[in-house]
């Protein structure tokens, strides 16, 4: 069909086009451009806590806003909230389906949220005297891999279905949905100034989008298996990501493309979670193979390594204030290091 | 599903996938050295408050198990 031949040509023009353009202001790597700068201190941080309370493989933990309590999720099929400075539980939501891949905390701490094989999204208060249910939120045809609270009003999910979508909590509707991933939706991280987020998937692909036109402004590409973690740069430019194809990678958004890898041969295990420090210097990135490695963002150099879980880890996250990071695995316990 | 409705269920699709690359095409783009600057110097300006890069006193760690005091 004439029309089907000049849309695959034009398409080709288009993407040579992009990588053109790409090529063009490639004028340097971060690494080179960072020769200069001195290198990130040699990183040794202890395990300031251990904590244990989860009876299965933990999937998922995330921060709250203040710094102190946190969320974790475990197919024993149980959320538990934790106050990291004592180490003790301070709730525990059961949940309806035990196959749990995420869970969120709400910037103001009175929400959290959880999903994973049951497709849904379920949103719990902490501040009813008893932790209540207060949706479901049901319309994703494939699993919840990742949920992140815009505030107590709004919330986004990536899924496997494909799509990720800006949910309504008072109508518990999908207000946005965002299409154009071809492969199960893994990870999404919102930007600083919350206009935007941007998503990995299974097609190795990270895509940024708009979260109030739902349009998706820019494609990056350079991984060669699924994006399992995602972050956000605080800066708000750049973001990072953490492929099964055992590497991270920072894709800078205004120069619309990777400025610099973090690999290393003696590394073949998939990436599963990442955060970044408060000044976005160091990446700690969690691999299958048990550790945490912690990367210099700027250099690519490997700087240091939490060990100690005796499996995956599977989760890692830096609180706001940027005092500890914490790694959550396969072992059933949530560590503490600083 | 009829083979017309398929051929024209690729075309849809064909012209999305024109559609959005033209989106990505268009948008400016700066280049890498200045890219990496801007990151650099958000690194060295916000090192001095990232208590894992520059370590955390002990007195100052609330994830540290203090040690009960003897008063002798």
């Amino acid at each position: 069909m004439g029309e089907m031949e000049q849309m695959k040509k034009e398409a080709e023009a288009l993407k040579t086009q992009i990588e053109a353009a790409r090529k063009a202001v490639h004028d340097t790597d971060m690494a080179s451009a960072a020769s200069g700068v001195a290198p990130a201190p040699r990183v040794q941080l202890k395990t300031r806590k251990n904590l244990k309370g989860h009876l299965a493989k933990i999937y998922a933990m995330h921060w709250s806003t203040d710094n102190r309590l946190m969320v974790s999720a475990s197919q024993d099929g149980k959320l538990l909230i934790w106050d990291s400075h004592t180490g003790n539980k301070v709730n525990a939501v059961p949940l309806k389906s035990s196959w749990v891949m995420t869970c969120a905390y709400a910037p103001s701490g009175n929400l959290v949220a959880s999903g994973g094989l049951d497709n849904m999204c379920t949103v719990y208060n902490l501040k009813t005297p008893v932790i209540k249910t207060v949706k479901e939120l049901d319309a994703h045809t494939g699993y919840l891999s990742c949920a992140r609270f815009l505030s107590d009003t709004e919330i986004l999910t990536a899924s496997g279905d494909t799509t990720c979508a800006l949910w309504d909590l008072e109508t518990g509707k999908q207000k946005t949905v965002f299409l154009n991933h071809v492969g199960d939706c893994m990870c999404l991280s919102l930007s600083p100034d919350m206009n935007s987020f941007v998503s990995g998937a299974c097609d190795s692909l990270a895509k940024l989008w708009d979260i109030r036109d739902g349009q998706c402004k820019q494609t990056f590409q350079g991984h060669t298996s699924d994006i399992n973690a995602i972050s956000f740069l605080p800066s708000g430019n750049a973001f990072i990501t953490g492929s099964d194809d055992c590497t991270c990678k920072m894709y800078d958004l205004r120069a619309d493309q990777e400025v610099i890898g973090y690999q290393d041969a003696a590394l073949n295990s998939g990436v599963t979670s990442l955060a970044l420090s408060m000044s976005a210097r160091l990446i700690f990135a969690g691999y299958d193979d048990f550790n945490c490695n912690i990367w210099d963002s700027l250099k690519g150099e490997k700087v240091g390594v939490l060990s100690g879980h005796d499996n995956r880890v599977s989760c890692t996250g830096v609180p706001p204030d940027g005092m500890c990071v914490c790694t959550g695995s396969w072992d059933s316990f949530l560590k503490i290091w600083n | 599903m009829s083979s017309k409705m398929q051929s024209s269920n690729n075309i849809a699709q064909a012209r999305r996938t024109v559609q959005q690359l033209r989106i990505e095409a268009n948008i400016e783009r700066i280049k890498v050295s200045k890219a990496s600057a801007d990151l650099m110097n958000y690194c060295s300006e916000h090192a001095k408050y990232d208590p894992l890069l520059m370590g955390i006193p002990a007195s100052e760690n609330p994830f540290k198990d203090k040690k009960p005091c003897t008063i002798l």
